[in-house]
């Protein structure tokens, strides 16, 4: 963990729905829109089911488990306040709910990620008012 | 027979030069660029009453009070990055079919090298992205350190590499083809710099699996071309090139890669097939392809979205030389965004209006008669139109 005042990279936002998802994550729990109608999980959150064309869902709870989908390693600087992380990677997450996110495995290096390795959600307060969420490898059952 | 087919042409196409430094602005360049293209087409710039804008700056308003245009009786923007461009073809198309306007310009120009542009989002942090994608990417990338399109087309060249296993030549058969091309072509940024597989190879990675030269080049210059009716076209000073067929196509959904159920259909896949319909063309009458290349890989997502092959096996096509002049469907014949000039994919459009026209010298590909240009941009959007003489 990032000494939280020191904190010197992009936070998200904190507004519309990007507010109440990085909301939860600061209470330590992963919450993803789920459909009233249909049942549809999704991510990134959206004022309607495109499935379905409702507006109404609850922000149903992940059991935060997932394997990895995809990534991006940078390899070289691109954002100066990610310059003293690089090499880096931004690692597509499927969950097993069904739903994807952009995030960072932070126990595997870039070369040793491969597709379906298992990862579980844990969470990064990053500062007193954004905590990431972020994942682990997972020991299969 | 569509209604659009064959009723709008490409009548005119300009440029400045292409470098790595300029005293020019942006409009500057533009405006040069602009100058040409009415030359090209025997037209004055009190002839343009139409402009469909592939970039946000600058607006119509400046390009009008500057050219001195005293009625603009139509004006559009497309706001879809790469696939931009070709996507204001198929607008600027419509408008003149329809005695909308008579003469459409289509302009890009930036100093993407000196200037704010590509490589500005590498010093300083992105600035004024479309909103279509730009929440998307502070909200849920930005705060990992996503912000580039190197990095998030990465995310689909990782899997597409895993899941049909390309090895390097696949990619580098792409870069390689562009830079040869390029050696037959004054205007190319890259002529007289030849690449070998081993400079490919030893290039420094930038974002994993892109190496230095899969990444297209960042330069300053502009481009535009002029669209006008055909029955107009006839009577201008170059022999008239028809769009035949245009289309544009998104990926679902448009404004986020990772939670596309279909990984690789790229807009393009969607896109395609109803161009070609409307053309009465199938691939492979093509005479050639001058394909956004942003980056190798993607080249090679293009080529099956057109239909060229399968999904996952254009690394084999583009083996052999089958891309290069001479091969069974040369690639991007003026070195393109990788080895021409970065001006969005514009002088993609000018390089099939003059292969289409038989001005390209030595490069040119004997006896064309149909090509496509495609379009391809922010997070996957895409566009395409089929050209014939
Ligand atoms: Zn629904």
């Amino acid at each position: 963990m990032e000494a939280t005042s020191q904190y010197k990279r992009l936070l998200p936002p904190m507004r519309g729905l990007a507010r109440d998802f990085y909301g939860y994550c600061k209470q330590h729990e992963l919450r993803f829109q789920k459909c009233s109608s249909c049942g549809a999980w999704r991510h990134v959150p959206r004022e309607m089911c495109p499935d379905c064309g409702s507006f109404d869902y609850e922000w149903a709870k992940s059991a935060g488990k997932g394997k990895v989908f995809s990534w991006s390693t940078t390899s070289q600087p691109m954002l100066p306040q990610f310059a003293d992380a690089v090499p880096y990677a931004i690692v597509i997450v499927e969950l097993d709910e069904g739903v994807r996110m952009a995030t960072w495995v932070v126990d595997v290096p870039p070369d040793q990620l491969r597709i379906g390795l298992p990862v579980e959600v844990q969470f990064d307060d990053v500062t007193e008012e954004v905590t990431l969420p972020k994942f682990r490898l997972r020991k299969q059952a | 027979m569509h209604p659009l087919k064959d009723k709008a042409c490409v009548v005119g196409v300009g440029e400045t030069a292409y470098t790595r430094g300029t005293d020019r602005s942006q409009l500057n360049q533009i405006l040069h660029a602009t100058m040409a293209a009415l030359d090209d087409a025997g037209l004055k710039p009190h002839d343009i009453d139409g402009m469909v804008l592939p970039m946000p700056m600058p607006t119509v308003e400046h390009l009008a009070a500057n050219l001195g245009i005293p009625d603009l009786r139509y004006s559009a923007s497309s706001n879809i990055g790469g696939a931009a461009p070709v996507a204001a073809v198929q607008t600027a198309a419509m408008a003149v079919a329809l005695g909308i306007a008579n003469n459409v310009l289509i302009p890009v120009g930036w100093n993407a090298y000196s200037g704010a542009g590509v490589r500005g989002a590498g010093r300083s942090g992105p600035v004024g992205l479309p909103p279509s994608f730009g929440l998307t990417m502070s909200e849920y990338y930005m705060p990992y350190g996503l912000a580039v399109p190197a990095q998030w087309f990465a995310w689909l060249a990782t899997r597409y590499i895993q899941e049909f296993q390309v090895p390097i030549e696949g990619p580098a058969a792409v870069a390689l083809a562009a830079r040869k091309h390029a050696q037959l072509n004054d205007k190319a940024y890259m002529r007289g710099r030849p690449l070998t597989m081993e400079d490919y190879r030893n290039a420094r990675m930038i974002a994993q699996p892109f190496r230095l030269f899969d990444c297209c080049l960042e330069t300053d210059g502009a481009c535009a071309v002029i669209i006008s009716s055909a029955e107009r076209a006839k009577d201008l000073k170059q022999r008239p090139v028809y769009i035949a067929g245009t289309a544009e196509g998104h990926p679902l959904p448009a404004d986020d890669i990772p939670g596309r159920k279909d990984f690789f259909k790229i807009g393009l896949f969607y896109a395609a097939p109803k161009a070609f319909e409307m053309a009465e063309v199938g691939v492979r009458d093509l005479d050639f392809v001058q394909i956004y290349d942003c980056f190798t890989h993607i080249v090679l997502l293009e080529l099956e979205a057109l239909g060229v092959c399968k999904l996952g096996e254009a690394w084999q096509f583009v083996q052999n030389g089958r891309i290069e002049l001479g091969g069974e469907l040369p690639f991007n014949t003026h070195g393109g965004l990788l080895s021409e000039a970065h001006v969005a994919g514009v002088n993609h459009i000018a390089e099939a209006t003059r292969q289409l026209r038989g001005q390209c010298g030595e490069r040119q590909v004997k006896d064309a008669e149909v090509g496509v240009v495609t379009g391809f941009g922010d997070f996957g959007d895409g566009s395409l139109v089929v050209l014939r003489r």
